[in-house]
Order: C-alpha cells, then sequence, then structure tokens
C-alpha cells in the first residue's frame, strides 16, 4: 500500500514543481487538475481492505470536482480573459522552484522530528501534505495574474485535503462532501468575480487593484 | 428539532425568494422571515431544550447566549433593507436570497458542535456573503470582494487544517479522531499536546481572519467600506460572532488538554494589537464607513482581551457581543443613510449632514458616543467590566494598555463623525427626493440604540442567565 501512495504522492509533489516553474496559464491549470485526480484517487489506496460504496463515492466526487469541474471554469474563465501567460510574476519563475524544492526537501527532512503514528511516519503522506501547501503559498504569494493566484488557493486546498485524508478512517462522508461542496461553490464564485474584475478593469492583474488603501 | 428550524426557515425563505416574481414585493420576505427567526430564537431563550450531547447541531448554553442577538440585528436590519431596496433601481433577485441564506448558515455555524460542520458553514457564510458585498457594482466593490475571497479564503482554508490538526490531536493521543467538541472535551487531558497547540495556532489565525483580527484584518476596511450599510452590520454583528464563538468553543477544547494558560496569553497579545493598531488607523481614515471597520477590528480585539481573562471575562464578552452587535448596527444603518445622500463615505467631500439630514445625525453621534463607551449604553457597562476582569486577574498593565487604545480610538472617530456632522453642507449633488428621512430609514437604528441603551441600563436577568450557562459549557465548574 505505501509503494501506491508514495508514488501518488510523489508525482503529486512532481506537478508542484510544474506549477511552480511555468508561465502558461493553461499548463498550470493542468497541473492542478492532474493533481486532484491524482488526490483523489487516495482514498482507494489507503483503505483498499475495506473498500465500500461510500469509499468509491468520495473518491468519483473528488476526481470529478477537483480534476474536471473546476479547471473547466478556470480554463473558461481563462479564454474569456483572453491571456495565456503570467508574465511579470513578483517572485520569478526560477527562485519560486527553487524556494518550493528547498522546501519540498526540508518538509521530507522535517517530518522524521513530528510526533506522528506510526503508520504515518514511513511515507510521503505528511511531507506532500506540507510541500503542497508551500507550493499554495508561494503562487498566492507570488503572482499576479487572478487566474494564478487561484491555482495557488487550489494546490493550497490540495495539500490540507491531503492533510484531511490522514483522518479518513473516522471522518463521516456528510462532512467529505460538505468540505469539497464548499471548495467547488468556492471556485464557483471566485470564478464569476474574476470575470467582473476583468470588465470592471479590462484586465485581470491585480495589481490594478489598489483603489482602496489608508 | 427547533434548532433546525432556525436554520431551515431561513433557508426555505431564501429559495422561495429567489423564484418570487415580483422586484418591489420580494424585499417583503427579509422581516417575514427575520421575524419568524427572532420569535423562535427568543422562545428557545426563554424555554432552552435540553440538548443531546452527540447532536452535531444543537441550540445550546453557547448557541443561546449569542443568536438572539444576531437574530434580533438581523430583523431589525431587514425591515431597514425594505426601505433601502425601494430607493435602489437594481435587481434584488440575487441580493434577498444571500441575504436570508446567510441568516440560514449563520444560525447553522452558531449552533454547529462539529468541528467539520462548523468549518463547512462557516466557509458558506462566507460565500454567501460574496454578492452582498458587490451589490454596488462598482469597481471599487470588485476589487473590496477580491481582497474578501482571496484573505478570507486563505484564513478559511488555514482553520479546516487546524481542525483536521486537531483530529489529529485526538488520534495520536489513542482516540477516534472524532471532531465533535463533546468527544474532544471528553478525551482533553489525551489529546496530544504538540498537535493540540498547532491545531490552535491554525485556527486562531484561520477564525481570526474570519473575525478581523490584526494582522489578519487587511480585508475589512475594504469589504465594509464598499457594501451596503445592512451587509457591514450584518458582518460586524453577525459573521464575526460566529468566528468568535468558533474561538471560544475551540479554546475550551484547548483549556481541557491542559494548554489553555498558552491559548489565553496568545488571545490576550492578538487582543491587544488588534486594539492598538485598531486605534491607530482609526486616527488616520478619512473614510466613515472603513472608520466603523476599524472600530469594529478594535471590539473583536476587546473580545479576545475579555476571553484570555477566563470565566468572568467570557461572560463579560458574551455581554460586550450584543451591546456591540447592536450598537455597530445602529451606526452602520444610519452611515447608509448619510452615505446615500452625500453619495460619498468620504470627509473630503461629507460635510454639514446636521443641516441635511438632522436626524439621521443625531443618531450618527448618539452612536458614536455608545460605541466608543460612554455611559450609559451597553458597551460602556461591558468594557468597565472587562476592565474590572482584567484588574481583578492581575493584568494592569494590559488594562493599561488597552484604555490608551480605547481613548485614542475615541479621538479617532469623534474625529471623523464631527466632521461629517459639523460644517457647511458640501454635496455632490443635491436630489431632493433623497432627502426625506422616511420613518423606515429612522426606525430601525433608532431601535438598535434604544436596544443598546436598555440593555446597559437594565440587563435582563434571562440574559444574564444564559450567559452563565454559556460560562458554565465552557469552563465545566470541577
Amino acid at each position: 500500500m505505501n509503494d501506491t501512495l508514495n508514488l501518488l504522492i510523489g508525482l503529486a509533489m512532481g506537478l508542484n514543481l510544474l506549477a511552480l516553474g511555468t508561465s502558461r496559464l493553461p499548463v498550470l491549470i493542468r497541473a492542478v487538475a492532474m493533481q486532484g485526480v491524482l488526490l483523489g484517487l487516495l482514498p482507494l489506496v489507503l483503505e483498499a481492505h475495506g473498500l465500500d460504496w461510500r469509499l468509491v463515492l468520495i473518491t468519483l466526487a473528488t476526481v470529478a470536482g477537483k480534476g474536471v469541474l473546476i479547471p473547466f471554469m478556470l480554463i473558461r474563465a481563462m479564454r474569456t480573459a483572453n491571456i495565456a501567460r503570467e508574465l511579470e510574476p513578483f517572485i520569478g519563475y526560477i527562485p519560486s522552484l527553487l524556494l518550493g524544492a528547498t522546501g519540498t526537501i526540508a518538509a521530507v527532512a522535517l517530518t522524521r522530528y513530528l510526533p506522528l503514528l506510526p503508520e504515518h511516519a514511513g511515507n510521503l503522506h505528511v511531507p506532500g501534505a506540507m510541500a503542497l501547501i508551500l507550493t499554495g503559498f508561494i503562487l498566492l504569494i507570488g503572482r499576479t495574474k487572478a487566474i494564478s493566484q487561484v491555482c495557488g488557493y487550489l494546490i493550497l486546498e490540495n495539500g490540507i485535503y491531503l492533510a484531511g485524508l490522514l483522518l479518513i478512517s473516522s471522518t463521516p462522508i456528510l462532512v467529505e462532501f460538505g468540505i469539497l461542496l464548499d471548495v467547488t461553490v468556492g471556485i464557483f464564485v471566485i470564478g464569476i468575480i474574476v470575470d467582473r474584475i476583468q470588465r470592471a478593469f479590462d484586465s485581470l492583474d491585480t495589481r490594478k487593484l489598489t483603489a482602496l488603501h489608508e | 428539532m427547533n434548532a433546525y428550524l432556525l436554520i431551515i426557515i431561513p433557508l426555505i425563505g431564501a429559495v422561495l425568494a429567489a423564484l418570487w416574481p415580483r422586484r418591489k414585493s420580494r424585499p417583503l420576505f427579509l422581516p417575514a422571515v427575520g421575524l419568524a427567526h427572532t420569535i423562535l430564537c427568543f422562545l428557545l431563550l426563554a424555554k432552552p431544550e435540553a440538548v443531546e450531547p452527540a447532536a452535531w447541531l444543537a441550540f445550546d448554553p453557547l448557541a443561546r447566549a449569542i443568536l438572539p442577538g444576531v437574530s434580533l440585528l438581523f430583523l431589525v436590519c431587514a425591515c431597514y433593507t425594505v426601505g433601502y431596496l425601494r430607493l435602489k433601481e437594481q435587481d434584488n433577485r440575487v441580493f434577498v436570497p444571500a441575504l436570508l441564506l446567510v441568516l440560514g448558515l449563520l444560525s447553522a455555524a452558531h449552533q454547529a458542535r462539529h468541528l467539520g460542520i462548523l468549518w463547512i458553514a462557516t466557509e458558506a457564510v462566507t460565500l454567501a456573503c460574496v454578492p452582498l458585498i458587490h451589490f454596488n457594482g462598482t469597481p471599487k466593490s470588485f476589487e473590496a470582494t477580491w481582497k474578501y475571497l482571496l484573505v478570507g479564503g486563505t484564513g478559511i482554508a488555514l482553520s479546516l487544517l487546524g481542525s483536521i490538526c486537531l483530529g489529529y490531536a485526538s488520534l495520536h493521543g489513542g482516540g477516534s479522531g472524532d471532531i465533535t467538541f463533546t468527544a474532544l472535551l471528553a478525551h482533553g487531558p489525551n489529546l496530544s499536546r504538540a498537535w493540540v497547540l498547532t491545531a490552535w495556532v491554525l485556527l486562531l489565525v484561520g477564525y481570526g481572519t474570519k473575525m478581523g483580527l490584526a494582522p489578519m484584518h487587511t480585508w475589512k476596511p475594504d469589504a465594509y467600506g464598499e457594501s451596503p450599510g445592512i451587509v457591514g452590520a450584518l458582518l460586524a454583528g453577525g459573521v464575526t460572532s460566529v468566528a468568535f464563538m468558533a474561538l471560544l468553543r475551540i479554546k475550551s477544547v484547548v483549556d481541557a488538554a491542559g494548554e489553555g494558560a498558552v491559548a489565553s496569553r496568545t488571545l490576550l497579545a492578538i487582543g491587544l494589537f488588534s486594539t492598538l493598531v485598531a486605534a491607530l488607523f482609526l486616527l488616520r481614515t478619512r473614510n466613515f464607513k472603513r472608520m466603523l471597520a476599524y472600530s469594529s477590528i478594535e471590539h473583536m480585539g476587546i473580545l479576545c482581551i475579555a476571553t484570555s481573562l477566563g470565566g468572568p471575562g467570557v461572560w463579560a464578552a458574551l455581554f460586550h457581543v450584543w451591546s456591540n452587535g447592536l450598537t455597530k448596527g445602529a451606526l452602520f444603518l444610519s452611515a447608509a443613510n448619510l452615505q446615500r445622500v452625500a453619495d460619498s463615505s468620504s470627509i473630503d467631500d461629507v460635510r454639514g449632514m446636521s443641516k441635511v439630514l438632522p436626524r439621521t445625525s443625531i443618531l450618527f453621534v448618539v452612536g458614536m458616543f455608545a460605541i466608543t463607551a460612554c455611559p450609559p449604553f451597553g458597551p460602556f457597562f461591558s468594557e468597565l467590566l472587562i476592565i474590572r476582569t482584567g484588574l481583578d486577574a492581575g493584568q494592569g498593565w494590559a488594562i493599561g494598555l488597552f484604555l490608551v487604545c480605547l481613548l485614542l480610538a475615541f479621538f479617532g472617530i469623534s474625529r471623523i463623525v464631527f466632521a461629517v456632522v459639523d460644517g457647511r453642507p458640501r454635496l455632490k449633488k443635491t436630489n431632493p427626493a433623497h432627502l426625506k428621512e422616511s420613518a423606515g430609514l429612522i426606525l430601525p437604528p433608532l431601535f438598535l440604540l434604544a436596544a443598546s441603551l436598555w440593555l446597559g441600563l437594565f440587563t435582563p436577568d434571562i440574559l444574564k442567565g444564559a450567559w452563565s450557562a454559556a460560562v458554565l459549557q465552557l469552563f465545566p465548574m470541577p
């Protein structure tokens, strides 16, 4: 079980670096979508011995939400805004890659010192979650286009979702669905606002949003 | 059962309002649903139901201590909204249902006894507020909404991470990972300390963002400044109280785990810092709606300071939730009247309002004295109680700094209020049709001010009892 788990999470961590290093928005969105699908499959791996309908349902809903629905909305927002590249990030691509890589290594190294249960200690589960959260923050802070920031937010959410899987055996299905629904609706609402900002400011550059200050 | 009704009635109201074909009569759903909600809330306040310990949602003593106040505030704002929307040409097919949705979700979040449900409801409230904040449709309002979504979304994501850490604390301590507050409290001392502290930091940052504590407050002045006044009143009096209640419930778990002292210290520090930051910005801002936002940050800081003082402090904090919510509501509604006529909320454009809107100006000035804790209004008595509790607890320095901040805030707020009210009117446009101070626009803030006065002078015994019961729920006496 640990091998498959490490493979899936390792791939998701690799996608982090792709997301940090690319300037092309379609690549970024696809990386986030792939990551969502990989992580969505995890419940099946984690609870392989007790496969039941609720697990399959969660997997299907997560993969559909994170891998299809949300990326579809983002791609559509990108097309209407008619932009394909992040041109002037606050934190450049090489520095963000270096930051992300250092953070990932640090996460793997530090996990040994965390008080974890034996079944969570020997694999990439916890370091993966930490690396995803860190990557999300780098994108949130370091990018200027609204869509890149939303992608950062999604990677952050993916990291938290991964951390939440630590509790998979005790979290009721209703709560899982509620959280997934909230995240999806949240991205939908963000998408609408992105569209309105595009219309009001004729740009998705969040550096232009500076009218409100003291 | 009744606890669920508090959630279901507004949600049904929201659906009906969304389907209602007439724009003119749609706002009437607000007072109708608000009235039903308030009546039910106060019935439950008077005759509390027995709470099943394992229930995920229940009108428990803590919900009983706060929710009726929020419900009353909503009802008054709803009555005001009817008059407000009558003067607006905009479509309200989204605005009215979103307001009702907010009421239903607020009820759910106040009654949530499961960390996951609490998170879902809080996040849903955050999202339901989005169409309310950009109702005016100006570019500035979209900028404010974007900041609200991004800062608020990140904060709420961190609180989810914190909830997971708290679950892991239970799992690591040999528990089942059940994150109902009852189970966490029962597991108390066995929770893994390291994870409890991690969870506390994340949850404090997360729910603190929603509450608007400095330094996570940056969305607040923008959102309050650009949204309609009623929305500001509900955000300041309802949504923040959800986040505060979440922190109260979480702190009781941290206390049970034996890390209460650390939690109290962090609360005191963040509370004082918020009060100080708010006071300094109050001296600088030139916009009277942003002023209300900073004042709200200040009062959230006061709630944290009070909570850090233990049982009697929490009692005072619950008192302050009521007095601050009602008073702030009056200020937001009168500020909305001023802004509508002046078409601006900057003191560079708005002057001499006492000549243009005499009644609103009186309300605004009296509201200012009330919120800056002048006797005999509610905030005076609740803040006095907090100061006394703090001195009894030996926190002399903290209380000293707190008093300095209150004084600075008073200077800041009175400076802006008198700049708006005094002088010769200088209006961008004069539109006589908008100058009428109809009863629908004056009575709601007047009622809220009267409620604040009544709360201060004759605090009803039933409320005192409800607050004591809530304190007993959080700090079970051995």
